[in-house]
This record gives C-alpha cells, sequence and structure tokens, in this order.
C-alpha cells in the first residue's frame, strides 16, 4: 500500500513536469522518474567484505517545440529543481535542428492496459540474513575441493525500482519491479595454472533463486575444469556457443535489425526483411508479458504497448526491431521496442547439450568470450574465446587464449543446431547454439 | 583554498551543510573499531550535443549530485549514498554504515581544511566556454567540412560532450580536500560506400580542458580529416591473417595493450586479495629491459589525469615495471592499509553512489631508442596495427584481449596491404617479455578512453612508442 502512495506521488511529479514544461511554451513533452532502493552485501573468505545501502532517484525530460527537441535530467527532484530541469530542456531546443521525425509516439499505439506481470516482490532480508546466505554459498565453493584455493567472494544483491513515465498524449504510468541476485566467483590453482570462474542466479522473486549451496558449487565447477588450459594450432572448425554466452550471438543480431542501425544503414541486414536469414528451422520470437520474467513490460520506454510477436518464423525475417523515431526514419511504425527487446526466446530443438555435443563431433565448445569484436555494420566478428576442445562428442581438454572469427552473416544462416538446455536468466533466452564453422586462431 | 572555497560554494552553502555538520557526521561514523571514514560529496552537470545526418539532433542536460558515506573496519566497508544533500538524511546513512565495526563510543574530530595541491587542470566551467550558439557553429564546421573530403562520404555524426565536476571529500583525520574537473569529449564518426561496400571510421579526442581545445589547431577538423581517412582504409581492407605471428603496435592508443595486459592485474585490490597473475612478483621480471610502463596521474589536461584522486590524496607518477623489473601496484587507501604500503593516489570511484577502488589513471610505456620505420623493416611477415577499439582482461588467468580497428600487412619490411579489423588475445605476464624493439615515438593517445570495473566507468588515458611483439595471436578469419 505504501508502495502504491509512492508511485502516486511520482506521479504527480511527472505530471508536474509534463504542466511545467507547456508552461513554459513546449508543444509536447516526455517525462520520466526512476526511484531505486536497494541492498548488496558481499563477503569473502568467510568474512563480510562490504555492506552497501542503495537509494538513488533520477528523473528526466524531453520537450518538443514543433519539431525541435530537447532534453534534461537531474537526481534532484525539488521543486526549484524541476522548474530548472525543464528550462534546460526547453533551452536545447531552441538550438537543436527542425527534425520532420522527431516527435511522440502516435497516441493509438500507447499502452492502455497494464496487466500485473508479476515483477514486483519486495525482499524482506536483513543485512545479516543476507550475509548468512552470501557465507553459505561462498562456503559451498571453497569446501567443493582441495584446489579450490582463494576465492573473489560471493554476493547477495536485493533492488525494488519504481519507474513512472507520463507523456503530454495523457500517458501516465508508474510500474514497481524487484530483481534479486546471488553470485560467486572463486579461484583455482594446479601447478602454474591459476583460474577464476563464477555462476549467478538473478530472479524477479526471491523464491526462484537457485539455492545458494547449488550456485556455489556451481562456481567451483566452472573454475576447476578450466585448469590447465592449452591453446590451440589454427584451424577451421565447428563452434558450439554454450547456452549462457549464445544470448550474445542473438543479441548480435537483435543489433543489425535495431531501427537506429537500420536508419543510420549501418547494418550487415539492410534489406533484409522477408528474406532468409538462419536456416529454416530458426523460430525467434518477444514474448514481453510473460509472467514474473526479466525483461516483462505492457509498455516499452517511450509508453508504447509491447506485443507478443514473430521476429523470424522458419529462418526468415519478419519484423524489425523499431522505436518511434527510427520507424518514421523508415517509413514504418513502431513496434514498441524503444529500449530494445523484451524476453527474447529462440525456440529450443530437440537436442540437450550432451546431444549437441555429439552432433558436433569434433569441435570447439566456447563457454567465454572476450571483447567487443563485433562490427554490426559488416557483420565481422573476431573475439577472444574459452573453452573446451571436443572429440567423438566427449570434452578433451580446456582451451584458452585463442580467438573465433567468421562474418555473422554467414554465422547465423549456417546455424545447424539449437539445444534445448535453455538459460533462462536473462533477457535473451536461449539454449546452446551450433554453428557449422569458423575460424580459430591460436598457437 | 581557492578551489575548496569554490567547491564548499558549489555543494554545501546550497544544502545549508557547515564545517560542523561535516564533523557531526563523521563522529557518527566513527567508533572506536572503524579504521577509516569518509565523506564524498559530488556535483556534476554535463551536457551533449549530435549532430547527425546534416542537423542538430539532439541536446542533453543532466545535473547529477549527492553523497557517500563510507566506513571501513579491517577488511570491511559499510557504504551508503544518498541524491539528497542534507544533514539528516547524511547522519541516517552514517548510522547505517558504522554497523560495519564493533559498537564502540564516537569519536571527535575536527575539520582540518587541506593543504592547497597541485592543479593540472583548470577550474573554469567547460560548458559555458562556448556559447550555445558557437557549440553548434563548430558541430556544423566540422560536418559540412568532413562532408566535403570525399564523395564516398555517406554519413557524418558528431557528438560533442562537456561535464564540470565538483567534488569534496572529508575524511577520518578530519581533511577536508577538493578537486573541480572539467572534461570535454567530441567524436566524429562516418560512413562510407563504393560499390555497395560500406565501411565505418572514427576519431575522437578531449581532455580535462574546455570546448576552444576543438577550435584550438583546428582538432575538430582533424577528428574528421582522420575518421574519414580510416573509413576509405577500410574500404580496401582484405581479410585479416589469423594466428600467431610478429606484430608491431603503432604508437598512442595502441598503448590500450598496457592498460589490459598489465595495467588491471597490478591494480592493488586484486593483489592484496592474491587474485592477480602479477600477485607476490614484484622485483620479479615481467617484461624485456626495454620496457618501463608508468601511470601518472600528474599529466596536465589529459583526460585520465587527477589533481587529486577521489579519496583526497593527491595524484603521482607511478613507476610500474622499470627495465622489465616490475616496481609495484597501483593503490587506494584500503589496499594500502592492508598491504602495509601508502597509496599511490589511484583511488578512484564513478560517483558518490559507488564505493572507490584502485584505477588507473593515464598509462603508457617510455620511449626506446629504435626508429619506427626500422621497427617495420626489422618485419620479414607480421602485422602492422595502427589503431584500436577496446579491450578486456581476465586479471586470474591473464588472458587478455583488445581489437584492431586499422591494420596492415607487413611483408618483407614494408606494410603492403590493410585488413579487416581482429582482435589480439595474448597472456598478460608475458606478452612484454616478446617486446623486441621500442620506438623513440612515444604519444598519448587522443583522449577517448574509458575504463570499466566492476560496473564503474571512469576516464583514463593510455600511450606508448611503436612497438614490436615477437608473437601474439591474431584473430582474422584468412588461414
Amino acid at each position: 500500500m505504501q508502495n502504491q502512495q509512492e508511485v502516486n506521488r511520482l506521479k504527480e511529479i511527472v505530471q508536474n513536469l509534463l504542466d511545467e514544461a507547456k508552461q513554459q511554451g513546449a508543444t509536447a513533452a516526455e517525462a520520466g522518474l526512476s526511484q531505486e532502493n536497494g541492498l548488496s552485501v558481499s563477503v569473502r573468505l568467510g568474512d563480510v567484505e562490504t555492506i552497501e545501502h542503495h537509494c538513488s532517484q533520477g528523473l528526466g525530460i524531453t520537450v518538443y517545440f514543433g519539431q525541435r527537441k530537447g532534453s534534461a535530467s537531474t537526481t534532484d527532484l525539488s521543486v526549484e529543481s524541476i522548474k530548472e530541469t525543464v528550462s534546460a530542456a526547453c533551452s536545447i531546443a531552441r538550438y537543436t535542428s527542425e527534425d520532420e521525425y522527431a516527435g511522440l509516439p502516435e497516441k493509438a499505439l500507447l499502452a492502455t492496459s497494464f496487466p500485473d506481470l508479476d515483477v514486483n516482490h519486495p525482499w524482506a532480508i536483513t543485512a545479516d540474513e543476507a550475509i548468512a546466505l552470501a557465507i553459505e554459498c561462498e562456503d559451498a565453493a571453497r569446501h567443493y575441493d582441495a584446489e579450490i584455493t582463494n576465492s573473489e567472494g560471493a554476493s547477495v544483491n536485493t533492488h525494488q525500482g519504481i519507474h513512472v513515465l507520463g507523456n503530454s498524449l495523457g500517458f501516465l504510468h508508474g510500474s514497481l519491479s524487484t530483481r534479486h541476485s546471488l553470485s560467486c566467483s572463486v579461484l583455482a590453482q594446479r601447478g602454474e595454472s591459476m583460474q577464476r570462474d563464477y555462476w549467478y542466479t538473478v530472479a524477479r522473486n526471491a523464491n526462484n533463486l537457485e539455492a545458494a549451496v547449488e550456485v556455489g558449487q556451481k562456481a567451483a565447477q566452472r573454475t576447476l575444469r578450466r585448469l590447465e588450459g592449452r591453446s590451440l594450432s589454427t584451424r577451421q572448425c565447428p563452434v558450439l556457443y554454450s547456452a549462457e554466452i549464445a544470448s550474445g550471438l542473438l543479441s548480435s543480431f537483435i543489433g543489425a535489425i535495431s531501427g537506429g542501425n537500420l536508419y543510420r544503414k549501418s547494418s550487415f541486414l539492410l534489406d533484409a526483411l522477408d528474406t532468409q536469414v538462419f536456416p529454416g528451422f530458426v523460430h525467434i520470437h518477444e514474448q514481453p508479458h510473460l509472467i514474473g520474467a526479466s525483461g516483462s513490460s505492457a509498455y516499452d520506454s517511450e509508453g508504447v504497448a509491447t506485443h507478443t510477436r514473430d521476429l523470424v518464423t522458419d529462418g526468415i525475417l519478419r519484423s524489425y526491431v523499431l522505436g518511434t523515431y527510427s520507424a518514421r526514419k523508415l517509413g514504418l511504425h513502431s513496434t514498441g521496442n524503444a529500449g530494445g527487446v523484451r524476453n527474447l526466446t529462440i525456440d529450443p530443438g530437440v537436442l540437450d547439450f550432451d546431444g549437441l555435443l555429439k552432433q558436433m563431433d569434433t569441435g570447439l565448445l566456447v563457454t567465454e568470450l572476450m571483447g567487443q569484436g563485433v562490427n554490426i555494420l559488416t557483420g565481422d566478428y573476431s573475439r577472444g574465446a574459452a573453452g573446451f576442445w571436443v572429440e567423438k562428442g566427449q570434452i578433451q581438454y580446456p582451451v584458452e587464449e585463442i580467438t573465433i572469427a567468421g562474418n555473422l552473416k554467414d554465422m547465423l544462416r549456417n546455424i545447424v543446431a539449437v539445444g534445448n538446455d535453455v538459460d533462462y536468466r536473462g533477457n535473451v533466452r536461449t539454449g546452446s547454439i551450433l554453428v557449422e564453422r569458423m575460424s580459430i586462431a591460436g598457437q | 583554498m581557492k578551489i575548496l572555497n569554490l567547491a564548499k560554494q558549489a555543494i554545501l552553502v546550497p544544502a545549508g551543510i557547515q564545517d560542523a555538520d561535516i564533523e557531526k557526521i563523521m563522529a557518527r561514523l566513527l567508533t572506536s573499531s572503524v579504521d577509516a571514514a569518509d565523506i564524498y560529496f559530488q556535483s556534476s552537470h554535463s551536457e551533449s550535443w549530435v549532430m547527425e545526418g546534416g542537423i542538430i539532433k539532439e541536446g542533453s542536460h543532466s545535473i547529477e549530485q549527492g553523497a557517500g558515506v563510507r566506513a571501513v573496519s579491517g577488511e570491511k566497508t559499510g557504504f551508503a549514498y544518498s541524491d539528497r544533500i542534507e544533514l539528516p538524511v547524511l547522519l541516517e546513512a552514517a548510522n547505517n554504515v558504522r554497523a560495519i565495526g564493533r559498537q564502540g563510543q564516537e569519536a571527535q574530530i575536527g575539520l582540518i581544511h587541506a593543504a592547497n595541491t597541485v592543479q593540472y587542470y583548470p577550474v573554469a566551467n567547460p560548458l559555458k566556454s562556448l556559447g550555445e550558439q558557437q557549440k553548434i557553429d563548430l558541430l556544423r564546421q566540422v560536418d559540412t567540412e568532413t562532408r566535403k573530403l570525399d564523395h564516398r562520404i555517406e554519413e557524418v555524426i558528431i557528438s560533442l560532450n562537456g561535464v564540470h565536476e565538483t567534488i569534496l571529500v572529508a575524511n577520518q583525520d578530519g581533511s577536508l580536500a577538493a578537486d573541480i574537473r572539467p572534461l570535454v569529449r567530441m567524436n566524429v564518426s562516418v560512413i562510407v560506400v563504393e560499390n555497395g561496400r560500406r565501411e565505418q571510421g572514427s576519431m575522437g579526442g578531449g581532455g580535462r580542458s574546455d570546448y576552444n581545445y576543438f577550435v584550438e589547431l583546428n582538432r575538430g577538423l582533424g577528428y574528421g580529416r582522420e575518421a574519414v581517412r580510416q573509413a576509405l582504409v577500410n574500404l580496401e581492407a582484405q581479410e585479416a591473417p589469423a594466428g600467431n605471428m610478429t606484430v608491431v603496435l603503432g604508437s598512442g592508443w595502441p598503448g590500450i595493450l598496457l592498460h589490459e595486459a598489465i595495467g588491471h592485474g597490478l591494480e592493488g585490490d586484486f593483489n592484496r586479495k592474491g587474485t592477480s597473475a602479477f600477485s607476490g612478483r614484484v622485483g620479479e621480471r615481467v617484461a624485456s629491459d626495454l620496457c618501463t610502463v608508468v601511470d601518472d596521474g600528474t599529466i596536465a589536461g589529459r583526460r585520465g589525469s587527477l589533481s587529486i584522486d577521489d579519496e583526497g590524496t593527491p595524484t603521482e607518477n607511478t613507476v610500474l615495471i622499470e627495465n622489465g623489473i616490475l616496481k609495484g601496484y597501483m593503490q587506494d587507501k584500503l589496499n594500502a592499509r592492508l598491504m602495509g604500503v601508502k597509496s599511490t593516489g589511484n583511488g578512484r570511484r564513478e560517483s558518490y553512489a559507488s564505493l572507490p577502488m584502485p584505477r588507473m589513471t593515464n598509462t603508457y610505456m617510455l620511449a626506446g631508442k629504435h626508429n619506427p620505420e626500422e621497427i617495420i623493416k626489422s618485419v620479414k611477415k607480421g602485422l602492422y596495427a595502427k589503431n584500436f577499439a577496446g579491450g578486456q582482461v581476465d586479471i586470474t588467468s591473464g588472458k587478455f584481449v583488445f581489437s584492431a580497428s586499422e591494420a596492415y600487412l607487413i611483408e618483407d619490411g614494408k606494410i603492403t596491404r590493410p585488413v579487416k579489423g581482429a582482435t589480439l588475445i595474448g597472456n598478460g605476464p608475458d606478452v612484454l617479455t616478446k617486446v623486441s624493439m621500442v620506438g623513440t615515438d612515444l604519444e598519448l593517445d587522443s583522449g577517448v578512453g574509458s575504463c570499466g570495473k566492476e560496473g564503474q566507468s571512469v576516464p583514463v588515458g593510455v600511450g606508448q612508442p611503436t612497438i614490436k611483439i615477437d608473437g601474439i595471436t591474431v584473430g582474422g578469419t584468412s588461414i
């Protein structure tokens, strides 16, 4: 109840902002306000390392004077500061250019129904309880094996946020959401070889977090299996992206079909609508209304209603990912994707992880990628990698200090299989992805 | 006292906070078992302008202010922050964080204004260094002149950013220190097209200065020329080679190698905890004797420079590696105390809402004795990497990557043809042992670097002369 009162108070501030903008001569305006509270504790080697109390707020406003636009933001919510912030935005709009594509979304596209997506579950955990949980997690990792020799610690985080969005078309909505996580990172040593890895669990509802012991044990297992990694000779071979990093491959694809990159013509998928981008068995859709999921929301960052929709069916690109501005630049309508996609899902195939290893037979299993070597304009892809060499469907030994390279256009088209070992933690839900062939550079 | 008074005027006076109030908050923080405590006030004004498609498309202004309070007991830290700089709020925050220590008597402290330190940049507000119309005119001039450079240019995007930040930090010894930090940056990126092939190039620069920096020496126009040059080179680029080979790195920004390969591994926190591949190796050889690497926060006007760090410690020119021997780590107060050394002035934080930790400032390698042309000439077959995008490191395994954005093949001692960007991967503790030639042409980067660590981003600088590495893995596609 108290929360709802707070939402109402913040909605009032946003309404005041919009009124103030109108007062100062703006023809249209959009404003957003966020407030976040949280607790983070971290422990290391069985003792507390940090206790952090989070409490932050911020508001932002975009004003339009006809087709000219200006924006401003502040962390100070006082009445005086609100006036100044609106003035700053209005003053900027005097210097920006007329842009025929600028403006608020079409009113008809704004969200009008706000289903309860079950994303708000405050966690009544005290600092002492959080410390105990983190210690339980780290202990499970540290005592897992004698080769676990050091720790970067374990941490528990809990956050609740209130986000209010309003615009001068009459849209005004506030939502509450929570996010809780538990993570652990440990080191292992064998002779000269020292490795570190981690595991984490994250959920809207603390009841859905993995058990602390499980998180600790996974962190330990993932670290131990990397010991005594070696490089590979330079070669071409199949590459299996493990589920927890395969999401990056799909994120690159989303980047290439996002409005901003399309209208700037800086995408390797220009004019790819209704063409074959993936093999025929690939289906990719967006599920913004999934109950309790990490990306769930009834509207995007402009207030446009989100929809469950297909992006790729039978391997064919069916839709772009657009906000209002980029849609207008392209002569299309917003797809409710200002701020990105929500709960992007690639349909899992029939094979589990072991099945994928068998299908690959001989090749590279990648479990970690490093660096930003992805060029969305050309599709050129070259990244540092670590993982395991696989022969006859069996993991042989850990591999490190290599790169994997190719061109995304070919990589997407040459996906051979998608596993059913889906990682549900993030905003992109995928199983492991097997790519037919890439270039490996090593010793 | 000038900076301190300006900082008080900017942050404390409007909030109605007196010296006595800071003493009160500090007293609340300090119990008998607290080893260290600080209160960090920050007020930051920033703006950004974007020109795209030949129009001034976006402009924004942002104010961020707040305070963070911290208490440290042994290795334990309690921390709270607020966007509201109000005495009751800060006292409440102090109550929350002092629970990190055992209960004890509150200590009394008297505030002492810190002695003046050397200033490495001007205090004036860069946002006001040009009028709004002049900023727009500057953007338009760079846009117009850049578009004229080549008929293959399809799009030019220019951004202009400025920050004026004021910080005040009170420590448990009662010292109150302040800094006023300007920071500006301009970036030009272009897309070129020829026969249906599209490529991009980008160049930017800046530092702790004001917008006149981009007008002086026509720097802004220079960024446009350089972005176009890079984009046109990329139009010609063929597949990059794959495998282990000799690589010559250009001077300046390729110093990101040092930042990733050794810089992070030499931050005090990782070494105190024994999680870095460099832990416990002070006094050992970690590079060829041609290599001397420093972290220097004291260079006037550089993007990574600071007069004092975010804990109030004056920055230094810290020798990390001298003639190949590891000399020491970069420290903040917490890790310095726990390792029994002094802070090197590397305690930095993204904002009042984050805890400080050891971070780099400007990290670079000193010049050597080889002529850069002689270095290229010495390579039979290899890669010349002139420009780079970002990088990343795993400080425990030591493996690091950095991505070339402009590279050429070297064949029989000559630079021949351009190849596509590729990621280079190596092992931090041994990559510098393979440095066989170091150029005379030390250069610092143009002032665009940002470094991320544990989710916190801070501006940094890098630099180096041309260097030759006898073997590193290049991640191309041509096998």
